[in-house]
């Protein structure tokens, strides 16, 4: 049996490296430099993980499923697929604010460093219960016909795109207002391009 | 052929293409014989037999087995013989029947004649029986669905009721034994289901369920199993199933797989939607060679 003392402290070591290789990147950093953040000896953190590749994988887990429980719970909900898109575009964002590092990881070294996540992690693998959570998004608005039809991953690229980029541009500081300003333009922008038209 | 230790059987065509009685004679010969030597077809419209319509109309004796191929309707302008409509005729001959099974989904429900705009009174025999008779019948009505039915399904019922006098039914009032399993099961192409390949048309290699339409995965029906002419099935053949055992056949568009932004409207029966989806996605990543390939170069 998985001891639960056991998987609260592998979140806590994915949270610190997260942290380190959204700033400083995956090559750059190193296993003692978290087993120093976490003030535990190198010998223990092998404890949790075996390789540095293996932990950037559970890491890449971890952090799509906090999102994917986001909007599984926005899915879940009786509201329109419009609002649905609006809620979780303001999660998202407020997502990023509280935590910049998930999706600094996730851009900074799940889309940059494909070559770490190739075995184990290949397609959809290890962020696959977040795509799933956006195909059922995409697939309810479609058959409510509030989303038109269209190819998967164009309409996909479009909610992920748009996001991420946003991200990005709070990341590097450049936005003028606080990103949760943005955060209905934005959805608006999504919801167009996705929208059913007459 | 007369023999009173047989049971009777009539075989009543209302709307119908024939199609079930082109299958009943592509049974398996020796299974048709022993068919026609255990039971007495005493009327069937398209073989050779002694009795007419009428005949069976004015006996006084009880038919066994009433098996109706055909949609029924009661507007005479539609639809008429003997100057009679099909409602009419069905519900004399079923006051004399022990048993009716509905041979072929128009029987049942309607099928494809139920599509015809123009009358609204094409249905299948259930509702066209007169509630009255249904409780003198020995068994409530059976249902063969499919389009056609499998020639051994028609045997197999009737052997099972000539022997226990019962036949157990699912909520579609189909033999569980029949329709208890899916297309899918015996599907020679379920591994190529599994790692999400898809097929073409008339083909070897692939499955017909992500862009054909196929709805294997959904539809009661023992075609994989009970082979046709002992050794087919539609999808071994390439062809996909178009679920012509189920009540909503037929539906639109049946060779093509229905989607919404790229993701397929219904997934196999007893799975959630999301489960099926970051099931799938997972095997769609995986590019397996040997299923890739072509059988044979
Ligand atoms: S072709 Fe149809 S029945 Fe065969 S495996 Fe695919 S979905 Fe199932």
């Amino acid at each position: 049996m998985i001891s639960v003392a056991k998987e609260i402290k592998k979140n806590s070591i994915i949270e610190n490296s997260l942290k380190l290789f959204s700033t400083k990147g995956f090559y750059n950093t190193t296993i003692p430099d978290i087993a120093k953040a976490m003030k535990m000896s190198v010998g223990n953190m092998y404890n949790y993980f075996s390789s540095k590749e293996e932990l950037a994988k559970y890491a890449i887990k971890y952090s799509t499923n906090v999102l994917a429980k986001e909007l599984r719970n926005v899915n879940e909900m009786e509201i329109t697929s419009k609002e649905k898109i609006y809620l979780f575009t303001r999660r998202y964002l407020q997502n990023v604010t509280k935590s910049p590092e998930v999706v600094e990881y996730f851009l900074r070294v799940y889309l940059s460093n494909r070559e770490v996540f190739n075995q184990g992690c290949e397609g959809f693998i290890c962020v696959g219960e977040f795509v799933t959570e956006v195909m059922i998004l995409l697939d309810e608005g479609a058959q409510n016909k509030e989303f038109r039809e269209q190819d998967f991953f164009p309409a996909f690229a479009m909610i992920m795109g748009c996001l991420g980029g946003f991200a990005f541009l709070s990341g590097e500081k450049v936005l003028e207002k606080e990103l949760l300003f943005y955060s209905d333009a934005v959805a608006d922008n999504i919801y167009r391009a996705l929208k059913y038209d007459e | 052929m007369t023999n009173k230790q047989k049971p009777t059987i009539v075989w009543f065509q209302a709307i119908t293409c024939n199609g079930n009685t082109h299958s009943l004679l592509s049974a398996n010969s020796a299974r048709l014989e022993l068919f026609l030597n255990s039971f007495d077809l005493i009327y069937h419209p398209s073989l050779t037999v002694d009795k007419t319509l009428e005949d069976i109309l004015n006996q006084k004796e009880k038919i066994d087995y009433l098996l109706v191929e055909g949609a029924i309707s009661s507007n005479k302008d539609i639809f008429a013989l003997k100057n009679s409509t099909t409602n009419d005729l069905l519900n004399k001959l079923a006051l004399k029947a022990n048993y009716i099974i509905a041979v072929g989904s128009c029987a049942c429900y309607g099928g494809i004649h139920k599509k015809f705009e123009e009358d609204k009174t094409i249905s299948g025999i259930k509702e066209n029986i007169n509630e009255k008779i249904l409780k003198n019948l020995k068994h409530e009505i059976i249902n063969l669905n499919g389009c056609p039915v499998h020639p051994e399904w028609i045997l197999q019922t009737l052997f099972t009721l000539k022997a226990y006098g019962k036949i157990s039914l699912d909520k579609e009032k189909r033999p569980i034994e029949l329709y208890s399993t899916l297309a899918h099961h015996g599907c020679t192409r379920n591994e190529y289901f599994e790692w999400k390949i898809e097929g073409s048309f008339g083909e070897k290699e692939g499955c017909l369920f992500y862009e054909q339409g196929c709805r294997g995965p959904m539809t009661h029906s023992s075609c994989n199993k009970i082979l046709w002419n002992d050794i087919s099935s539609k999808t071994r053949v390439g062809m996909p199933c178009i679920g012509c055992t189920e009540n909503d056949f037929p539906r639109n568009d049946m060779l093509e797989t229905k989607k919404n932004i790229g993701i397929p409207q219904d997934v196999p029966l007893g799975i959630s939607k999301r489960a099926y989806l970051s099931l799938t996605g997972i095997a769609k990543t995986f590019k397996i060679d040997r299923l890739n390939k072509k059988l044979m170069e």
